[in-house]
């Protein structure tokens, strides 16, 4: 291209007229960028607009169809100090912590076992991966109803052990490891077919220089398979972390009645949550914007220590 | 040649640039365009009326039906957003005000909401202006003050009120050995002291059900019931300041609950949710407090097959109002005239007992109580209990109940905190503190 550009088009002088030639020019240099632009015109208008826009909403005291008041950074002051948005926070990190790990190991293994010679492997591989096309709600719904206090089916296998029937709702453990559930069924083979992609493309003399050296089925997955994976590891958990740090859907059809308090006491409610309920139950705007922020800023830093983390995976290397 | 095709790659690129900027430049929607139909002779307008409520909602299809062959020219379109109002409808609506568009041209209310909207006049079209200043003999006092906004203006109409009833499984009393008529039910329970000695004898006969879907229901009705004798005040006083822990009124409502919740009445259910709905149409509880509207909820969720097992008895204390509607017009629409005449009618009497004998709503407009085709009316799905009577009896002495302009969000605060503590998140000797600070916390 620069190769093009630099040698001056004298060649034929007679043959383009000028008009033309700056057609030739813009079509070099200015086409390319015409044909990437739809791209960055949707996410100028979808992505940094809206993220923006919420900033400017986040400084005023903006109420949903009332008035608004430029107050500065009030609503972050009082969001700090706001006992409720802290209950959320800890709830979605926790419910992150108690979905994500289980769901990555898992993932992990069931990957290791897919990689293995089966019979009807292809069916196999192809099985793991069917929970994610059911819809969000639908896997909500279906799960709220297993969990349902008078005739839910987790109950009443509890109930062969004479253990009463439980309010999944009621504690912060139950309704986290009900909602833990609901989001590990549906991701945990999605993960498992990322990272078996990514186990066949480890060479195999790896494995049969570690066998000749000796090294158990155990040695080498720690130490060849892990080590090997540490990018597509690094890329799962980054999903995994922006997922679970924006949890809704789940939580949300599991309270059964969308007014976003999460439970009776906020057991379960979300940070997303708590953004939705301060603008649309309690119509305070800029709260809202100010928590969307924070949210933002609680996944950047989330990553960011996962990164640090992942990086670490079989670091004997 | 290379170039030239390029160029044309170029062009239908840019063509589709185009394209989707022109899509998402009209995406907004303005439903309340009166869209002109080519085969009326002179200019039709549409008039849309948006609703919300569960099972029969507003009840509007026979009203609706009826104005529309006798009006070429203005035809209703009438829609049923959701049966979710303070969490669906309120949001979007308030989102439709503030963006000036998508609101219907006529939009029904929830009275949780009305002290919201009467503190926002300039969304809505002073209806006075249309000459609907004359209805106000029309209503009880009460319904008509609600529907007058900060500026003093007329903005909305009231539909139905609630009046105030119980509903009761006949078959669950039949198995409990409790009496199944309805008069001889109601005398079981002359106040609330004897409705908690019926709840007990009914747990003690081990039917399987609860006495009472969950702890709200009741907490309502008696709310409403006590507003009244302390200054017709809930949870705001005519400030707008709240006075959740100084009106006695909240805190006799909430002992009640507590009591009852203690003595294991409750189906411990939320009300409005999957789980309320399939106990309702299950038998899994015997009693649910009923203002009128509340019985299209039940006949909508309960179903064809439950015909007959659902009745109607007079509520502990005798009266009591829960709900009820009104009909505003927003300002953005294009047409506030005709939609002003939309109100006339649907909140005239021939709408208001159209909309009794299709959802049980009950008229808030005194002539169309009065009319005989509302007082002696029957519910033939709850065994042709004389609604109309029983309904007319119970709004008799009704006395107003203000709503401060946080209303919604209060209510749903403390009624989070009386479902914990029926759930047993909540200790009972902390609920009231907590309820307490719920309220304060929600008002802002």
């Amino acid at each position: 291209m620069t190769l093009q550009l630099a040698s001056p088009p004298r060649k034929a002088p007679g043959r383009r007229t000028a008009p033309s030639r700056r057609m030739a020019r813009f079509d070099l240099k200015g086409v390319p960028y015409l044909l990437v632009s739809p791209y960055y015109l949707l996410f100028a208008i979808f992505g940094v607009f809206p993220l923006g826009y919420t900033l400017w909403v986040s400084l005023h005291d903006w109420e949903l169809a009332g008035d608004t008041k430029f107050t500065g950074l009030a609503n972050y002051g009082e969001l700090i100090t706001d006992g409720s948005f802290w209950n959320a926070v800890v709830n979605t990190l926790g419910m992150f912590v108690v979905a994500t790990v289980p769901q990555i190991v898992l993932a992990l293994m069931l990957a290791n076992a897919l990689n293995k010679r089966l019979r009807g492997r292809l069916l196999l591989r192809l099985g793991v991966l069917l929970p994610l096309v059911t819809s969000v709600v639908a896997v909500a719904v279906v799960f709220s109803q297993l969990y349902s206090r008078d005739y839910g089916l987790f109950n009443w296998i509890l109930s062969w052990f004479g253990v009463d029937p439980i309010t999944w709702q009621n504690e912060k453990w139950s309704s986290w490891i009900a909602i833990s559930t609901m989001i590990d069924w549906r991701w945990t083979g999605y993960n498992a077919i990322i990272l078996l992609a990514a186990m066949q493309t480890i060479p195999r003399d790896l494995y049969e220089a570690a066998a000749i050296d000796g090294a158990t089925a155990r040695t080498q997955f720690w130490r060849i398979t892990v080590p090997m994976l540490r990018p597509t590891i690094v890329f799962v958990v980054f999903i995994s972390t922006i997922g679970g740090l924006t949890l809704f859907a789940e939580p949300v059809m599991f309270e059964g009645n969308p007014m976003m308090t999460g439970g009776t006491t906020g057991q379960y409610q979300t940070v997303a949550m708590f953004i939705v309920k301060s603008a649309f139950r309690d119509f305070e705007m800029g709260y809202a914007a100010a928590a969307a922020w924070l949210l933002f800023v609680l996944i950047l830093v989330g990553t960011m220590i996962n990164y640090w983390f992942t990086r670490r995976i079989g670091g004997a290397k | 040649m290379k170039n030239h095709k390029r160029f044309v790659v170029t062009g239908a690129a840019m063509t589709a640039l185009l394209a989707i900027a022109a899509c998402s430049g009209g995406g907004g929607g303005t439903t309340s365009s009166g869209s002109g139909s080519s085969t009326a002779p002179a200019e039709p307008v549409t008039i849309n009326v948006h609703t919300f409520g569960g099972g029969e909602n507003f009840g509007y299809d026979e009203a609706v039906k009826k104005w529309n062959a006798e009006h070429p020219n203005i035809q209703i379109k009438y829609t049923n957003l959701t049966d979710r109002f303070e969490d669906v409808y309120l949001p979007q609506l308030l989102q439709r005000l503030q963006a000036g568009a998508g609101a219907g041209d006529v939009v029904g209310i929830d009275e949780g909401a009305m002290g919201l909207m009467a503190a926002r006049p300039q969304f809505f079209t002073d209806l006075g202006q249309y000459g609907l200043d004359s209805r106000k003999a029309d209503f009880p006092a009460a319904k008509w003050e609600a529907g007058v906004n900060a500026d003093g203006k007329l903005f909305a109409l009231g539909t139905d009120m609630g009046g105030m009833t119980m509903c009761y499984r006949k078959d669950l009393f039949k198995k409990a050995g409790l009496p199944t008529d309805r008069e001889e039910v109601g005398k079981l329970w002359p106040d609330w002291n004897a409705f908690l000695e019926t709840g007990k004898k009914f747990e003690a006969a081990k039917t399987g059900a609860k006495f009472m879907d969950g702890p709200n229901t009741i907490y309502n009705v008696i709310l409403f019931q006590e507003a009244p004798k302390n200054g017709n005040l809930s949870y705001f006083d005519k400030n707008n300041q709240l006075v959740i822990e100084s009106n006695p009124a909240v805190k006799t409502s909430f002992d009640w609950v507590t009591t009852f919740s203690k003595a294991g009445l409750t189906a411990k259910l939320q009300a409005w949710s999957p789980a309320w709905d399939k106990a309702i149409k299950g038998g899994g509880f015997a009693t649910m407090g009923c203002p009128s509207w509340m019985l299209g909820v039940i006949e909508g969720k309960a179903g064809p097959s439950n015909k007959g097992n659902w009745d109607v008895a007079a509520v502990p204390g005798g009266t009591g109002n829960w709900g009820g509607s009104w009909l505003a017009v927003p300002k953005q629409s294009k047409h506030p005239k005709e939609a002003a005449e939309v109100v006339n009618y649907l909140t005239g009497k021939e709408g208001h007992i159209a909309a009794f004998k299709e959802a049980g709503a009950f008229p808030s407009s005194l002539p169309a109580q009065q009319d005989p085709e509302v007082a002696n009316l029957k519910n033939a799905y709850f065994n042709d209990a004389p609604t109309g009577k029983i309904f007319s009896e119970s709004v008799a002495k009704l006395q107003p109940v203000f709503f401060g302009e946080k209303h919604a969000q209060v209510k749903t605060a403390v009624e989070k905190v009386i479902e914990g503590m029926d759930q047993g998140a909540i200790k009972y000797d902390e609920a009231w503190s907590k309820f307490v600070a719920a309220g304060v916390k929600a008002a802002g």
